[in-house]
């Protein structure tokens, strides 16, 4: 099993989504995040005092997948998440050991 | 006169509502999160507290006969011997008073204990704003600024807006910077808010600028009543107009940005400069007071970064600069068809106006200067001014206040916090001390 993380941008989230739940995703876990890469965050200037803002938001997508599949979601994300705009964001996979569904005690390729 | 009367209801109730809540929300909207309501507090106090000290003695020392620095404090006592249909000229200059003493409030944004100022307050109030609400107001021959002097001020360009700024100024030396200054990020928290308080601030400064028609003789007069208030209106309008170009073509410039805060601050510098020569110049002395003011203020406020004062909202910036550029001013562009009858540079005057503009601006940064620092150090060594460390870090509206503007965790069931919330917090202190 792999787990698949992607930081995105934020308005992405929706088509993100929906092209990952008609591939067949059954679950996510999302949270709004801040954080910087290249781009660095911008400069905004209050009477004369210019702030650089650093940290920009983002939305961050958590998926556990089959081994077979983790490339086509990272696939299904870099596709659907992209602007060719800087900022657009990351994907990265780990390897899971073991996932465990709370309410049943299945475990693994079953319990996804 | 019946409408005269009417007029003067509603400039007064215009002007009480420039402090509560135009000022207020004004500068809440520039605070951080954490200190919005501090901010808007020393607005509403600043009302409650200066406004019963003018009916109890500031009306006597501004009214009560005749002084050089002020009247005599016992003749009027608590309106003794004041009839009630007089009553609406002491609520007019009571609300001078109050909108004066919230405006230094700008400049000591999360850091002045809330208890240093509401003693603050009365002290000024009695000290400073009403001697020089006298000289400046109270116009007999012996009154310093306006009889003695000569200087023309319609509105309060000296007792009000350099009163203000240049108390703004010491007793931001007194305070110190805010921690963190100018390094850490203090954004203004609420742009919407400021640009609200902004636009409420310009309605109320009609009421404020030509509601100060005084008439020669003190006797009413239509012919002086239309002609002058058509005047005071009209340059309060286009200055303020003037002072938005102005601001926003400098920090285009600056900056290479137009900014909201930049029109809202433009909006309040032109009626800054404008509140002293509303009645003294035409409509193109007007505009050119606007765009004057409004572009060097543009500039004025980012002196603090070099200079090293943290005057937080720019009372300096704003008033004490707006203010000078608006009274020295009225020595070039007055005109002798205007409420003073003088000519200024201009208009063939000469420099007599505008020399004696320029005394006029000295004597009132000397007086508020110098009291102002004995009031502050008076405080500064009893009480303390300044809010302990660790309050001004978490936020001065929880530590003096005990409230937070913002619920932004709040879930659906009425105020509670949201599981979510919660238990991010209590993560959070827990991995915090096994940190320790």
């Amino acid at each position: 099993m792999k787990l698949v993380t992607a930081v995105i941008k934020p308005h992405k989230w929706e088509d993100v989504r929906e092209a990952l739940e008609t591939f067949g995703v059954t679950g996510m876990t999302v949270s709004e995040v801040s954080g910087y890469g290249r781009q660095k965050g911008h400069t905004e200037v209050y009477r004369g005092a210019e702030y650089d803002i650093a940290l920009v938001p983002k939305i961050r997508i958590e998926i556990v997948v089959d081994d077979a599949d983790a490339e086509d979601v990272v696939g299904i994300v870099v596709k659907t998440a992209q602007t060719g705009r800087i900022g657009d964001g990351k994907v990265w996979v780990s390897p899971v050991d073991t996932v465990v569904r709370v309410r049943t005690g299945d475990k693994d390729e079953a319990a996804i | 006169m019946d409408g005269y009367y009417a007029f003067m209801l509603i400039a007064t109730a215009f002007v009480l509502m420039m402090t509560v809540p135009a000022l207020a929300l004004f500068y809440g909207g520039m605070s951080r999160s954490k200190s919005v309501l501090n901010m808007m507090m020393m607005s509403f106090i600043a009302a409650a507290i200066v406004g019963i000290l003018y009916v109890a003695v500031g009306w006597s020392m501004g009214f009560g006969g005749e002084g050089t620095l002020f009247a005599n404090p016992f003749e009027l006592l608590w309106l003794d011997g004041v009839t009630t249909d007089n009553y609406i000229y002491v609520m007019f200059q009571m609300t001078f008073a109050i909108i004066t003493a919230a405006l230094i409030s700008g400049a000591v944004a999360d850091r002045l204990k809330f208890s240093a100022w509401v003693v603050f307050l009365p002290l000024w109030a009695l000290i400073v704003y009403f001697p020089l609400a006298h000289m400046v107001f109270s116009c007999t021959e012996k009154s310093l600024i306006c009889g003695r002097i000569g200087a023309q001020d319609y509105a309060g360009g000296t007792a009000v807006h350099i009163n203000a700024g240049v108390a703004a100024l010491v007793l931001v030396l007194l305070l110190g910077k805010r921690i963190g200054w100018p390094k850490e990020q203090m954004r203004p928290h609420n742009l919407t808010l400021t640009m609200l308080g902004a636009g409420m601030l310009w309605l109320g400064w009609y009421g404020f600028n030509v509601g100060s028609i005084v008439f020669a003789d003190a006797t009413y007069s239509d012919a002086q009543f239309f002609s002058e208030t058509g005047r005071t209106f009209a340059n309060t309008t286009l200055a303020t107009f003037g002072a938005i170009l102005g601001w926003l073509l400098i920090e285009r410039l600056l900056h290479g940005k137009a900014t909201s805060l930049g029109a809202a601050s433009g909006i309040v510098a032109g009626l800054v400069a404008i509140t002293p020569a509303a009645g003294a110049v035409n409509i193109s002395g007007a505009v050119a007071i606007g765009l004057i003011a409004g572009a060097v203020c543009a500039w004025a406020v980012s002196l603090k970064y070099k200079l090293g004062y943290d005057d937080s909202l720019d009372v300096v910036g704003v008033h004490l600069v707006g203010g000078i550029i608006g009274t020295v001013l009225i020595g070039v562009f007055s005109t002798s068809a205007g409420a003073g009858g003088i000519d200024g540079l201009l208009y063939g005057g000469g420099f007599g106006s505008l020399g004696d503009q320029t005394l006029g601006v000295l004597v009132a940064v000397a007086y508020s200067g110098v009291l102002t620092a004995i009031i502050g150090l008076g405080i500064k060594y009893t009480i303390g001014l300044r809010l302990d460390e660790e309050d001004e870090v978490n936020g001065i509206d929880l530590a003096e206040h005990g409230e937070s503007a913002y619920d932004l965790h709040s879930g659906s069931s009425g105020g509670g916090k949201s599981v979510l919330a919660a238990s991010t917090v209590s993560t959070m202190s827990t991995s915090e001390g096994a940190n320790a």
